[in-house]
């Protein structure tokens, strides 16, 4: 069976559908924010495929150190920002979120 | 064999794909934060078909370790209330969102499926601690200081911003906006 590089950029892509379909489409700040995940995610796998398709040096996966690191802390901030939303708001739902909204 | 193992490839991303519709569909939170649980170790699994070892690990150690128990507490903390969902608004944007999100997956998706050609072998050291710590303390070394200077402030921030005021901040507000509006109302 032939799998080359392309099976896992469309793994990849499939991914990042998901990820985006959840963003756009749910409305409740913690699913969002996984959903953000999903998407950072799915840029680690075709990173690291990359990188395996010509394993020269390391580069892609030290690109997807950083985007695990930098996920980790989206996530941190992510969730203060829920906690600060929900103490004002008593909800999480991000269609509250709207004191701006004129 | 110089490509990735064929059988591992096919578990591990049938499980990720499953995961991470549960954690878009799911209509409870903790649900969604365990969808996301199943997909983040079913990657594990594939990076370790494409010989990223310490990548695995590392997945598994900050992802499943660190995110996913994060996201584990806000939800416990916030309680019941994550979980309310309001009736449905805009119910138009979001059929259309999701529209033309599946219609830009499914063009990037069939365009990549052929794309690329012959694996080679990867060298001994490829993914292994050894090698990645090689490459990431030369040619990575700026961002991987930056990134731990990125991290700190995050957590800085993430404290101010968890924090909220205490109930001293609290009055002192409440006193200067009385002062303020009785100002105010001495100016009419």
């Amino acid at each position: 069976m032939a799998m080359g590089l392309g099976t896992y950029l469309t793994l990849g892509a499939v991914l990042f559908g998901i990820g985006a379909i959840g963003f756009l489409v749910r409305r409740n700040v913690l699913i969002q924010l996984m959903s953000i995940e999903l998407m950072l995610n799915s840029v680690n796998v075709v990173l690291v495929a990359s990188n395996r398709f010509m394993p020269e040096n390391h580069t892609g996966q030290l690109f997807a150190f950083f985007v695990i690191a930098v996920a980790a802390a989206e996530a941190a901030v992510g969730l203060a920002i829920v906690l600060a939303l929900f103490r004002i708001k008593k909800t999480v739902e991000s269609d509250e979120a709207a004191t701006l909204k004129h | 064999m110089t490509g990735p193992n064929f059988t591992l490839f096919i578990v591990s991303s049938l499980i990720a794909i499953a995961g991470a519709v549960s954690t878009v569909v799911a209509r409870r939170p903790l649900r969604a934060a365990m969808g996301l649980l199943v997909h983040i170790i079913a990657l594990a699994g594939l990076y370790l078909t494409l010989s990223a070892h310490l990548l695995a690990a590392i997945q598994v150690l900050v992802y499943a370790g660190a995110i996913v128990v994060l996201f584990v507490f806000v939800i416990m903390l916030i309680g019941p209330l994550s979980e309310q969902t309001k009736p449905a608004g805009g119910t138009l944007a979001r059929i259309v969102s999701l529209a033309i999100m599946a219609m830009v997956t499914g063009t990037v998706a069939f365009s990549l499926v052929h794309a690329g050609g012959q694996w080679v072998g990867a060298p001994n050291d490829f993914g292994t601690v050894e090698g990645v710590g090689m490459d990431l303390y030369t040619i990575g070394l700026v961002p991987f200081e930056l990134i731990s200077i990125t991290l700190t402030v995050a957590i800085v921030g993430a404290i101010a911003l968890a924090k909220g005021r205490s109930a001293r901040e609290i009055a002192q507000a409440k006193a200067v906006r009385e002062a303020v509006l009785a100002q105010q109302k001495a100016g009419e």
